[in-house]
C-alpha cells in the first residue's frame, strides 16, 4: 500500500470514527442487548439487574476493577455462564440456552488459550474446520488471518516457540477466523509490555475499522478502554455506573467512584452556597475562606454537600498570586515534586493539612524548576475545569 | 562447607543401593549359571532360558499374565481417567469427599484385604473364578492409580483451552477428543504402563480371586519356588523384571520430557 492510500484510508476511518454514534440514534437497533440480567454465584451477586445496549460496529469497552462483573457479563455472552434472570439478545435473538459452540461471538481469552499441541497454522484452521469449511477455503482463510497479523512466516512453529506478542497475534487470528458477529477480547493486552501494549492498541482500532466489526473488550485498565474504544461502561459491584464516550467519562464523571477510577483526580468535600443556571458556587471544606465557581448545571441546593472533582492537569501551581484569589484559587506549600520528564506533578498541602495535586508539563529545558520543595505556591483553575458530584 | 561426599554419606548410599539391588542381581547372575544347583556357580550358560520356553507350564502362566495385565491396564485407564475429569472438574458436587477418598482408599488397603473382599464378593454373586474374575479384580485395584496420575496432570491443565474449543465452534465431546486427551495424553499413558506393571507382579490378589485353569505367573513362580528353586525360576525372574524395567524407563523418559519441554516452553515464554 502506497503512503498516500495509507494516509486517505486513515483519513476515511478517522471521519467515519468522528460520526460514529449510533447510541445517540433513537432509530438506530442494538445489536447486543442485555435485558435486566441477574447472575448470581451462591450468595455472591455477580451481575445486578443490568441492562445495556451495544450496536454494530462499535468498539465498547467494560472498565472496572477486578471482581466488578466485567467479566462474568463477557462470559455470559460468550455463553460459558448462562445468567439466572433477565434476556441477552444477539441481533435480535435470544443467546440464553445456546450452548457456546453455537454462538456466532468469537472471544480472545486473556490466557490467549492457544492449543499447544497443534502449529500456528491448525490453531487458526481449528474454527473453521468445526464448521465444515472445504480445506481450499480454509487454507485461503487462514493464509489471509496470517497476512492480517503479519505472522506469516511462523505458521509451522508450536506456540511455545513465539514470544508473547506473537502469541497475542495467533490467538487474535484465530478468534478473527470465522469473522464472528462480535468479537470478544478478554483483557487481550494484560500480559504485553508498556510499549507492545500501546502499539498493539492502535492496532486493534485500526483492525476493528477495517473489518468493521463489534468488539466488547474486558479490560482493568483505563487508559486501555480510552484509547481503543468508542463508548466505555465502568462497572462497580456488578452494577453500571456510567456508559459514555471516553470523554465524557473522563471529563464529565458521574460520580466520585467514576472520577477516582478513571485517570488522576482530586476530590474535594465542599457546601453549596448558591445554584444559578449554568454556575454552582460551593465552599471547600478545606480552605473556608475561598468560594469556588463552576461552570455546571447542578441539581443540588444551597446547603447541601458535593465533591469537587479536579484533575491535576487542569490546575495552575504558580509562585505569584493570580490576580483574584478569593474565587478558585488555593494557596499552600509544595509538600512534594515527582518528576516525569513530560510532567512534572506537585503535591500541595493546604493551610488545613489535606493536600492537592497539580500536574505542570515541562514545555522548557530546565534542569533546575522555578518551584520548589516548602515553596509558597498558589493553585488556581478555570470554572470549567472542575466537576461538582452529587453522589 | 565441603561440597564433595563424606564418608558417612557414601556408606549410607551404598548399604541402601546395596540392600535394594543385591538380591536382584544375585537372581539375574544365577539365571545364567550352568549348575543346577541355585548356589553353585558353574560357569554362563544360556541353558535355563532355553528351558524356560520348553516349559509349557510357565509359558502358559505368563501369557494369562499378559493378557491380564493388558485388558486391565486398558480398562482401568478409561475408568482412572473418568473418574480424574470428574474429581478435577465438578469442584462442588455432593458426597465429592466420600468420592475422592474412596478412589484412594485402596492405595493403602491392605491386598489381601482387597483380595478376600473380593473373594467373598464373586463367591456371592456365584460367578466361575477365573481370567475374568482376575481381570476384574485388578483392574479395581489399578483404576486408582492410574486416576491418581491423571489427576495430578489434570490440576495444572488451563480450562481456557476447552472453553477456546468450545468457542471455536467445536462439542464438547469433540473437544475432549481433539484437544484434552492429546494434551493429557502422557499422563495417561504414564497411567496404562503403571497399571499394566501393577497387574503383571500382582501375587496376593490374583491368588485369591483365581480359580482352576487361570494361574498367573507370579502364582506359578511362587508355588514352584515352595517345592525348591530352580534356575529356569531366576530366568522367568530376569525376564520379567526385564520387562518391569522397559516399562518404567518409558514412563519416567516420557515424564522427563514433558517435563523438560514444559520448562523449555516456560524460558522461551520469559525471554519474549
Amino acid at each position: 500500500m502506497s503512503a498516500g492510500v495509507a494516509e486517505k484510508t486513515q483519513k476515511t476511518i478517522g471521519g467515519i470514527r468522528r460520526k460514529f454514534a449510533p447510541w445517540n440514534d433513537p432509530s438506530a437497533v442494538p445489536l447486543i442487548r442485555f435485558q435486566n440480567v441477574t447472575k448470581r454465584f451462591g450468595d455472591f451477586i455477580a451481575i445486578e439487574n443490568l441492562s445495556l445496549d451495544i450496536y454494530e460496529r462499535e468498539f465498547f469497552a467494560l472498565l472496572g476493577p477486578s471482581g466488578c462483573g466485567k467479566t462474568t457479563l463477557m462470559r455470559m455472552l460468550a455463553g460459558f455462564e448462562e445468567p439466572n434472570e433477565g434476556r441477552i439478545t444477539l441481533a435480535g435473538e435470544d443467546l440464553v440456552g445456546t450452548p457456546p459452540y453455537r454462538r456466532p461471538v468469537n472471544m480472545m481469552f486473556q490466557s490467549y488459550a492457544l492449543f499447544p499441541h497443534m502449529s500456528v497454522w491448525d490453531n487458526i484452521a481449528f474454527g473453521l474446520r468445526q464448521d465444515g469449511m472445504e480445506k481450499g477455503a480454509v487454507a485461503a482463510r487462514v493464509e489471509e488471518m496470517l497476512k492480517l497479523v503479519k505472522l506469516g512466516q511462523f505458521a509451522k512453529r508450536k506456540p511455545h516457540q513465539l514470544s508473547g506478542g506473537q502469541r497475542q497475534r495467533v490467538a487474535l487470528a484465530r478468534s478473527l477466523a470465522k469473522r464472528p458477529k462480535v468479537l470478544l477480547l478478554d483483557e487481550p493486552l494484560g500480559a504485553l509490555d508498556k510499549k507492545l501494549r500501546e502499539e498493539t492498541q492502535f492496532e486493534l482500532m485500526d483492525l476493528q475499522m477495517e473489518l468493521g466489526m463489534t468488539f466488547l473488550i474486558v479490560t482493568h485498565d483505563q487508559e486501555e478502554a480510552m484509547t481503543v474504544a468508542d463508548r466505555i461502561a465502568v462497572m462497580n459491584h456488578g452494577k453500571l455506573v456510567q456508559v459514555d464516550q471516553p470523554a465524557v467519562i473522563y471529563e464529565h464523571p458521574n460520580s466520585r467512584y467514576v472520577a477516582d477510577f478513571v485517570g488522576d483526580v482530586n476530590i474535594l468535600d465542599a457546601t453549596v452556597v448558591s445554584v444559578e443556571p449554568g454556575l454552582v458556587t460551593v465552599r471547600p471544606v478545606a480552605a473556608p475562606d475561598r468560594l469556588f465557581r463552576i461552570a455546571q448545571e447542578c441539581p443540588a441546593k444551597a446547603g447541601d454537600s458535593v465533591a469537587i472533582a479536579l484533575r491535576p492537569e487542569k490546575l495552575r501551581v504558580e509562585l505569584d498570586p493570580p490576580a483574584d484569589t478569593s474565587v478558585n484559587c488555593l494557596s499552600g506549600e509544595i509538600w512534594d515534586i515527582g518528576y516525569l520528564g513530560d510532567l512534572s506533578i506537585y503535591h500541595v498541602e493546604l493551610p488545613g493539612g489535606s493536600r492537592v495535586k497539580a500536574a505542570k508539563p515541562n514545555l522548557t529545558r530546565m534542569v533546575e524548576r522555578p518551584i520548589s520543595w516548602e515553596d509558597k505556591v498558589y493553585v488556581s483553575f478555570s470554572p470549567d475545569a472542575g466537576v461538582v458530584l452529587t453522589s | 562447607m565441603r561440597k564433595g561426599l563424606s564418608w558417612f554419606n557414601v556408606t549410607s548410599i551404598a548399604l541402601g543401593f546395596a540392600f535394594l539391588y543385591i538380591p536382584i542381581i544375585l537372581l539375574v547372575v544365577y539365571s545364567f549359571n550352568a549348575s543346577r544347583l541355585v548356589t553353585v556357580w558353574a560357569g554362563f550358560s544360556t541353558h535355563w532360558y532355553w528351558q524356560l520356553f520348553q516349559n509349557e507350564q510357565l509359558l502358559d502362566a505368563a501369557w494369562v499374565t499378559l493378557r491380564v495385565a493388558f485388558i486391565t491396564a486398558s480398562v482401568a485407564t478409561v475408568l482412572g481417567t473418568m473418574a480424574a475429569i470428574t474429581l478435577t472438574r465438578y469442584g462442588r458436587f455432593n458426597g465429592r469427599m466420600l468420592f475422592s477418598g474412596m478412589i484412594y482408599a485402596p492405595l493403602v488397603m491392605p491386598e489381601v484385604i482387597t483380595g478376600l473382599s473380593l473373594l467373598l464378593l464373586f463367591v456371592a454373586v456365584n460367578i466361575d473364578r477365573g481370567f475374568w474374575t482376575i481381570t476384574l479384580a485388578h483392574i479395581t485395584f489399578t483404576m486408582c492409580f492410574v486416576c491418581v496420575v491423571v489427576q495430578s496432570r489434570l490440576v495444572t491443565f488451563d480450562r481456557s483451552l476447552e472453553e477456546a474449543a468450545l468457542d471455536l465452534g467445536c462439542p464438547p465431546l469433540k473437544t475432549f477428543l481433539v484437544v484434552t486427551l492429546p494434551i493429557i495424553l502422557p499422563a495417561v499413558i504414564s497411567g496404562w504402563m503403571l497399571a499394566f506393571t501393577l497387574s503383571l507382579d500382582d501375587l496376593v490378589i490374583a491368588s485369591f480371586t483365581t480359580g482352576p485353569g487361570a494361574t498367573t505367573l507370579p502364582m506359578r513362580i511362587y508355588s514352584q519356588v515352595r517345592l525348591g528353586v530352580t534356575p529356569e525360576i531366576n530366568a522367568a525372574c530376569t525376564l520379567l523384571i526385564a520387562i518391569v524395567t522397559v516399562v518404567v524407563i518409558i514412563t519416567s523418559i516420557m515424564t522427563k520430557r514433558q517435563e523438560m519441554e514444559r520448562q523449555k516452553a516456560e524460558r522461551l515464554a520469559a525471554a519474549g
